[in-house]
């Protein structure tokens, strides 16, 4: 969510059972503004919080130009010290998957460690023992990309895309009617298209490419990876994901304000089609 | 259109006077020609100044087409629409009356209910809760519910998360004298179909028995006592209407345990799953409300201490209940946070029959079986005969480190059951708990 917000939207939020204290509320809001001017970004976000064993991280998301593509993640053990998260590569995904497992530790620095027995294919049939090591900071790294890949959303129509491909916030979008923030179809997914659009000319015939241009989460599988409600004596519509447990994305209806956050402790619901 | 001077004018105004025309002219499918709608968008613009016009200047037209045809509906009165949100507020404002009938009492009335603001700052500062103004409604249902039932005592127990609603759980004492309604209506039931059965076999030539003995249930604990120990009410949000939840059977336990399902937020859903639970949504939920209570109630060593010690140490039945110890100090808070034996369970662990207290089963087999097979079973029923004991009422939770977790495929590295931690409150110092 927009650091600029932090005050009423945490409250938004709050229903899904997380909240920040005040000091770190207070924290947050010196620290971004801070983190904003130095890295010169156009826009900083309280991206979420990772939880950990020992310690917490604070992810906070920087936006350049371009919504959509200019994205820098940052994070921090106390709410005033920011580190860059390094960028994520194929390879990274990779070991992290490979190696690392179980919750969180805490430590930035602390390596998780895998023996990976390769067997050689053919005449070879030699057991080599590959070790993998990954630092937590690539795991979070890369477990940040992921929950964005998969989970980010936005309203529709509150970013628009030039016709030169650069996404920037739409100023003229003044939300969702009460109807519509009842609908999943509504709601897109905030990343680079995935699936696209192979919908028949009569269900497109309404959409407009600079809008539309995002997946739509009703096309998720599993259907029903997304609890729809309203929340604060119904003012307020909140979409958790039940594929990724602790996003909550928040919109009132009638008004330009939506936001996301992560809380939780960044482990996927593999679960989840039985848990349906 | 401004008027050119010379002889090209004329040619110059024929030629942008066609042009007009052409923007004049009515479109065939909606009754909007291009030259009103470009003075329209215009003046929009004029009018709002926006930012980077150009770029949005698509969107400014898509509106000024959309506001024509509010414009014709008009005509039709709005019907005032009662939103989900306004009936929900009617319900909530009941909340913040209260019943005029109440005399206020000169002396100070214990107050049933805990200090809810003063529980939901600290929760605050250990990073769960639900808001301010949530917790504010919330504590006012509680005392709504407690005046409803006149109960002795009631907390909030927490929050249960559903697909399409959630349930808000209070957790209350019985009232002295209630019996469980529901095991006596089950038992009414049973006795009922009891004298049909029979006369059924009698009619019917008696087909080969079976010799397959179903499972017999565990009996539930009574209520008051175990996992039925307290009556747990839940409500959708702050302002509805309080549901009982039904006691809870060992069978239950068992099956929920090996289960893994979202809530839909309907008390009477069911629940689909394999092994098959034995009960709807409801029975579900309150399973797990038992568990989640038996694995997590925390206090610190010596705020309870064990009733009823009538000098029985060799009792392998675990104590039932314990009291608050007056003798209680305020430990230091640091030395509360280094080591995990410092705080006990103060709720009765589950075992895994299902109950917190061991039930033998083993009954004597039915008269009409074959000899053989009453030789064998009886010796397979006394094989299974060791009561079952789990950890005792007060055991601190430094031993709860060597216990399987539900979901723990870890051999080698430790279970983290438990994170402490000490909140950087500057005056207040608290315990933070988080049971993974």
């Amino acid at each position: 969510m927009d650091s600029n917000s932090l005050c009423y939207s945490l409250d938004f939020v709050a229903s899904s059972g997380r909240v920040l204290t005040g000091e770190q509320r207070a924290a947050l809001q010196t620290s971004l503004l801070i983190l904003k001017k130095n890295y010169k970004f156009h826009r900083v976000m309280l991206w979420g919080k990772i939880l950990g064993i020992k310690q917490d991280y604070f992810i906070a998301q920087g936006r350049g130009e371009d919504e959509l593509k200019d994205q820098k993640y940052l994070y921090s053990l106390n709410c005033m010290d920011w580190l860059l998260l390094p960028t994520v590569t194929e390879s990274m995904i990779e070991e992290v998957s490979k190696a690392a497992k179980g919750l969180f530790i805490g430590d930035p620095s602390f390596v998780y460690e895998q023996k990976i027995q390769s067997q050689g294919e053919g005449e070879e049939a030699v057991d080599g023992n590959e070790l993998v090591r990954v630092s937590e900071e690539k795991r979070l790294a890369v477990t940040v990309h992921h929950i964005d890949e998969d989970v980010s959303v936005v309203p529709r129509g509150a970013f628009i895309r030039s016709p030169l491909g650069l996404v920037h916030i739409n100023r003229s979008f003044d939300g969702l009617s009460e109807s519509e923030a009842r609908k999943l179809d509504s709601f897109l997914h905030f990343r680079a298209v995935k699936k696209g659009n192979k919908k028949s000319i009569e269900e497109t015939g309404e959409w407009s490419p600079a809008i539309d241009f995002l997946d739509v989460l009703s096309d998720d599988t599993p259907k029903g990876s997304w609890s729809l409600q309203f929340e604060c004596a119904s003012r307020v519509c909140v979409l958790r994901s039940l594929l990724w447990l602790g996003l909550t994305f928040y919109h009132v209806p009638m008004t330009p304000q939506h936001g996301y956050i992560y809380i939780g402790n960044g482990l996927k619901n593999l679960d989840l089609p039985f848990m349906l | 259109i401004r008027t050119m001077e010379g002889p090209l004018e004329n040619r110059g105004n024929t030629e942008a006077a066609n042009f007009k025309a052409l923007l004049m002219k009515d479109s065939t499918k909606s009754k909007r020609n291009l030259y009103d709608h470009l003075t329209q968008l215009l003046t929009k613009v004029m009018d709002e100044h926006t930012n980077n016009v150009v770029d949005v200047i698509e969107e400014i037209s898509h509106d000024v087409k959309r506001d024509l045809f509010n414009g014709i509906q008009s005509s039709l009165r709005d019907l005032p629409q009662f939103t989900a949100a306004e009936l929900l507020t009617e319900q909530q404002r009941t909340l913040f009356y209260q019943p005029d009938d109440i005399i206020q009492e000169d002396k100070m009335v214990e107050t049933v209910l805990p200090n809810v603001n003063e529980i939901g700052f600290y929760l605050e500062q250990a990073e769960v809760g639900l808001g301010r103004e949530e917790m504010q409604r919330i504590f006012l249902a509680l005392k709504n519910l407690v005046d409803s039932e006149q109960l002795p005592r009631c907390r909030l127990w927490g929050k249960i998360f559903g697909i399409e609603s959630n349930y808000i759980v209070a957790e209350a004492e019985y009232r002295e004298g209630e019996e469980d309604q529901e095991s006596i209506e089950e038992n009414l039931v049973e006795e009922e179909r009891k004298p049909e059965s029979l006369e059924d076999e009698a009619e019917i030539n008696p087909l080969p028995q079976s010799i397959y003995k179903s499972h017999l249930d565990v009996p539930k604990e009574a209520i008051g006592t175990g996992a039925n120990k307290f009556a747990y009410y839940v409500c959708k949000e702050p302002g509805l209407p309080w549901i009982k939840l039904p006691t809870v059977s060992p069978a239950q336990i068992t099956i929920a345990r090996q289960i893994r399902k979202f809530f839909t937020g309907k008390l009477n859903s069911s629940v689909e799953s394999y092994p098959p639970f034995p009960g709807n949504e409801a029975n579900y939920l309150r399973a797990q409300i038992a568990r989640i209570s038996a694995g997590t109630h925390v206090s610190p060593n010596g705020f309870y201490q064990a009733g009823d010690e009538e000098g029985d140490e060799e009792d392998d039945i675990p104590h039932d209940s314990c009291e608050v110890n007056p003798n209680f100090e305020d430990v230091q808070a640091s030395l509360m946070v280094e080591s995990l034996s410092s705080w006990v369970h103060h709720v009765q662990h589950i075992l895994q029959q299902g109950r917190c207290t061991w039930v033998n089963i083993a009954v004597k087999p039915a008269d009409d079986s074959n000899e053989e097979i009453e030789g064998d079973e009886k010796e397979e029923y006394l094989d299974e005969v060791e009561p079952e004991i789990g950890p005792s009422l007060l055991t601190p939770l430094s031993q709860d480190a060597g216990q399987n977790l539900h979901n723990s495929k870890k051999k080698k590295k430790k279970a983290y059951g438990w994170v402490l931690k000490i909140g950087e409150a500057f005056q207040n110092i608290c315990q933070v708990f988080r049971k993974n």
